[in-house]
């Protein structure tokens, strides 16, 4: 069963046909826990991994991503995980992990510019409660996210027939 | 000029050849006729082997191998199968299984001597026996029984001047994985005659249904076999040229001396990144291993529904479906689909007369591109029919 959920996050496309076929479970076993899982949020959306850098050839259709490192004064009873799930809600958050280390958060933000960004940073995220200091890295170049490597492909060196 | 060396003049270019010069020559060719993994050397081997290059590693070692990696091999055959191999006198690093097949017939052979070879198998078998001095001897397998090895075919063939039985399992072309039963009769039938067994191990660790015989680990076996493996197919590391032979310490030694007069030793930078293929966990392998798996059950299944015979492979990464039905033979059927609808396979004829009637499918291809292929076959078959 949980062949199913890795073969899923390597290819959402693939059919339940083929998947059943892979894995040697009856059709309607795999359709069935893909609905389950659908049902219970174990699978949460099916998405396609884009790579932004091949699309956007236009510079005015700019798209900035940064890592903001976040320092916070923990509470008694949440510690962290109000201001985290505060920031969490924002649309152009679109990661939040708690990290050990010298900081406390590390998010990732998605916004159409820099000032963008730092004006996400100065307004929303250093004025919340508890937030004690940011550090904000612009991202340069995506070489590889969540395993997908963005730099060019390996060529099929093989010769066509051998033995 | 004085004629060339008769034995090499008479054996025949390799029929795959032909196919490799047509399809090289074709523009959008689906070629299911490599018999290569797809995936490229895990990384971290890859780096290992840069980083022995920028170490300076670009020497000789010793004739037999780096000791650390006879180490890693026969601590890999013992944790695997229950094999028992002292790597300092009873293993050595080859270039690829190719080599060790060289050697190894050329140090059972005495010239006449016969080697049993069931068929269809690698194309690379009875040359070998032939450039060793020895006399091939054909026995049939069949389609019907998954290709299994049947002894009692094999003791009919049997004569005084045989010496040795010659397989590989899981095999090339056919996909198939040799019972333990078929095995075991095997190795009895050899203590009665006193016979060596030569067994090709390259694919040991593509298994799909049930875990594979290590032929040296059978009661009876360990002292008349000669163990071949490598890294070329479960590592992805066909182009290292990396293989071993594990044997009893009196073969070994004889093919230690044949492998230091003619190669000298495997490359260096390679043995050194097949240390690091043992090195580490096998995740990598398994993970290969799964997706090949995953696509021999889609292109198996879709071969099936194209309605051509396709006997279960248990093994390595080849469907070899019959093409019977169709009326035409191997070659005429590889040409044709070729010619009409750009995929490569490989007559089944090339690795014996068995193999007549059947084609080799390489399924270590994309799975889109597995898919087109069953489509343009689908459409072959109706075209011919």
């Amino acid at each position: 069963m949980r062949q199913i959920l890795e073969l899923l996050e390597r290819d959402a496309q693939l059919s339940h046909e083929t998947i059943a076929t892979m894995t040697g479970l009856p059709v309607a076993e795999v359709s069935e826990a893909i609905a389950a899982w659908e049902a219970s949020g174990a699978i949460r959306r099916y998405k396609a991994v884009v790579d932004w850098d091949a699309v956007d050839e236009d510079p005015t259709s700019e798209r900035v991503t940064a890592f903001i490192d976040v320092s916070l004064t923990p509470a008694r009873g949440v510690g962290f995980d109000d201001v985290a799930a505060r920031i969490a809600r924002f649309e152009e958050v679109r990661s939040v992990y708690l990290v050990s280390g010298t900081h406390d958060l590390r998010c990732t933000v998605i916004a159409p510019t820099i000032r963008a960004v730092s004006d996400f940073v100065s307004q929303k995220l250093s004025t919340i409660d508890r937030v004690q200091s940011t550090a904000t890295h612009f991202v340069l170049k995506t070489y590889k996210r969540d395993g997908d490597a963005f730099t060019a492909q390996e060529a099929d060196h093989r010769l066509p027939v051998t033995p | 000029m004085k004629p060339l060396n008769s034995v090499i003049a008479a054996c025949p270019p390799s029929g795959i050849r032909r196919f490799f010069d047509i399809a090289a020559e074709m523009d959008d060719v689906i070629s299911l006729g490599v018999g290569e993994p797809d995936f490229v050397t895990p990384w971290r081997v890859r780096e290992a082997g840069i980083y022995a290059l920028e170490q300076g590693y670009t020497t000789y070692t010793s004739n037999a191998g780096l000791p650390r990696l006879r180490e890693l091999i026969c601590a890999d055959l013992a944790a695997r199968y229950g094999a028992d191999y002292d790597p300092a006198r009873e293993c050595l690093i080859t270039t690829g299984v190719s080599e060790g097949l060289d050697l190894a017939l050329r140090v059972l052979l005495n010239p006449g001597d016969e080697v049993i070879v069931p068929e269809p198998c690698y194309v690379a078998y009875e040359p070998c026996v032939a450039f060793a001095g020895g006399t091939p001897v054909r026995v049939p397998t069949r389609a019907e029984d998954g290709f299994a090895v049947d002894a009692d075919v094999v003791a009919a063939a049997v004569t005084p001047r045989t010496k040795a039985i010659l397989l590989g399992s899981p095999a090339n072309p056919t996909g198939a994985v040799q019972p333990r039963a078929a095995l075991e009769a095997l190795v009895r039938l050899a203590e009665q005659h006193d016979l060596y067994l030569v067994s090709d191990e390259i694919y040991d660790r593509l298994t799909y249904a049930g875990s594979h015989t290590c032929l040296g680990t059978l009661p009876g076996a360990r002292d008349r076999t000669v163990l071949l493996g490598g890294f070329s197919k479960a590592h992805a590391m066909t182009g290292w040229r990396v293989g071993w032979i594990c044997a009893p310490a009196a073969v070994a030694e004889l093919a230690v001396r044949v492998h230091q007069y003619t190669m000298l030793c495997a490359p260096h930078v390679s043995q050194l990144a097949a240390v690091e293929a043992l090195s580490a966990p096998s995740d990598e392998v398994d993970a290969m291993v799964a997706d090949y798996d995953r696509r021999r059950r889609v292109f198996v299944k879709g071969l099936r529904e194209t309605g051509l015979d396709c006997p279960e492979p248990g093994g390595a990464f080849y469907a070899f479906p019959s093409i019977r039905s169709t009326g035409m033979d191997s070659v005429t059927f590889a040409e044709r689909l070729l010619q009409a609808e750009r995929v490569a396979v490989v007559p089944g004829s090339v690795f014996g007369p068995s193999g007549e009637g059947h084609i080799r499918c390489s399924y270590a291809t994309a799975l889109p591109q597995l898919e087109e292929a069953l489509v343009r076959i689908d459409r072959f078959l109706r075209q011919a029919g």
